[in-house]
């Protein structure tokens, strides 16, 4: 049954922190790039909250460094950058995308989508990496080279690997919690899909010894805000990730945590 | 002589008290701004309607061991830089304000 529904909705759905989000094509070898690219993100619900048809393009030499451009007129969302575009309209919560068969621009596109979605629910996506350990989530934020990866690669066997990139975050039961993500870094190892409550977020830093430091409430809102993704230019939904990021170092404790790249580091964690 | 110069917060902006710091952003640009003690003082008593030199006189110079007029050239380069990045706006006359309380030019 589940194959029959696939064949005929050309389609499937990519769940990420229970937002799911249906992606159509007629290019059955892109939709299985797709769920192999998003193992265990993906499900055969007929229920989505989005919808995007995708219409695939020939490649197209682009730059990295293209600029992105988001933003909503008269309810439409627009995405574009040198290797995408995509339309989305607020109201019916659909869309359609105009691609090449590149999984990396899809990927960019479903995070800003996350990104516009979490803005109204009190949440956002952070460069971190993050993992749970006996029931918690911990975050470990930073730019890139900072130890996203190596941390993740340090874990020990009893914490699950939610991401080491892009964690997601969203206010939940009075708390935050953390959810698993497809959106992988250098380990290009996709995240367990579960969530759990944020018990800590850490900013990372190398150093010669292993050493946590509380941050105080202005410093961990400057450095949460400095990791955070957000592309739209719409002045109300900065204003309302600004206000998340505020709330989230007001209620989760945040350190400094400077490491030196070895398994030890994770017996000060959790 | 100097005109008296009117200050009033921008509302195209989000700010938020964190510890002992004023933390705003513009919806503009993101930019992030975070305001000392002091200048936390002057955004909160920019009202539109209070000189700048008011509120050094009665605000600053009160809680703060500072010279009036040291205090007063601080206050304007503060507050110009602020208007830069559109986080407040100035002017040699009160602000208007409508019933809904957003300024009218």
């Amino acid at each position: 049954m589940s194959e029959l529904t696939t064949t005929i909705d050309r389609g499937i759905v990519i769940e990420i922190g229970d937002v799911p989000v249906r992606v159509r094509t007629g290019d059955s070898a892109f939709l299985h790039l797709l769920e192999r690219r998003y193992t265990g993100f993906v499900n055969r619900r007929r229920y989505a909250e989005f919808e995007f048809d995708v219409d695939l393009t020939p490649p197209r030499d682009v730059g990295a460094d293209d600029d992105l451009r988001v933003l909503q007129r008269s309810g439409r969302w627009s995405l574009e950058r040198g290797d995408f575009h995509a339309e989305w309209d607020s109201a019916s919560k659909s869309g359609n995308i105009r691609q090449s068969a590149n999984p990396h621009s899809i990927d960019s596109i479903l995070r800003i989508v996350h990104t516009l979605v979490l803005s109204k629910q009190g949440g956002f996506l952070v460069h971190a990496a993050s993992a749970v350990r006996n029931g918690r989530a911990f975050l470990f934020a930073g730019v890139s080279g900072a130890g996203k990866t190596t941390i993740a690669r340090l874990a020990p066997g009893n914490a699950t690997l939610l991401t080491d990139e892009i964690s997601y975050v969203r206010e939940q039961d009075g708390g935050y919690s953390a959810f698993g993500t497809p959106f992988t870094g250098e380990l290009a190892k996709v995240g367990d899909n579960i969530c759990a409550p944020i018990a800590a977020l850490y900013l990372l830093a190398k150093g010669p010894k292993n050493q946590i430091e509380p941050l105080a409430h202005p410093e961990a809102g400057r450095a949460l805000l400095a990791n955070i993704l957000f592309f739209a230019a719409d002045a109300e939904l900065v204003k309302l990730v600004f206000a998340s990021a505020c709330e989230f170092v007001s209620r989760v404790p945040v350190y400094r945590l400077t490491f030196v790249p070895d398994t030890r580091v994770w017996e000060m964690i959790g | 002589m100097k005109a008296k110069r009117y200050v009033a917060r921008s509302s195209e902006i989000a700010a938020r008290r964190l510890g002992n710091e004023m933390m705003i952003m513009s919806g503009r640009d993101s930019t992030l701004f975070s305001l000392n003690e002091a200048a936390t003082v002057i955004w909160e008593a920019a009202d539109g309607l209070t000189t700048l030199d008011e509120i050094v006189e009665h605000r600053i110079c009160q809680e703060f061991d500072v010279e009036q007029a040291e205090a007063l050239r601080d206050a304007e380069a503060l507050a110009e830089a602020l208007a830069e990045h559109g986080i407040v706006q100035l002017a040699d006359q009160p602000f208007q304000y409508s019933p809904s309380g957003k300024e009218q030019k």
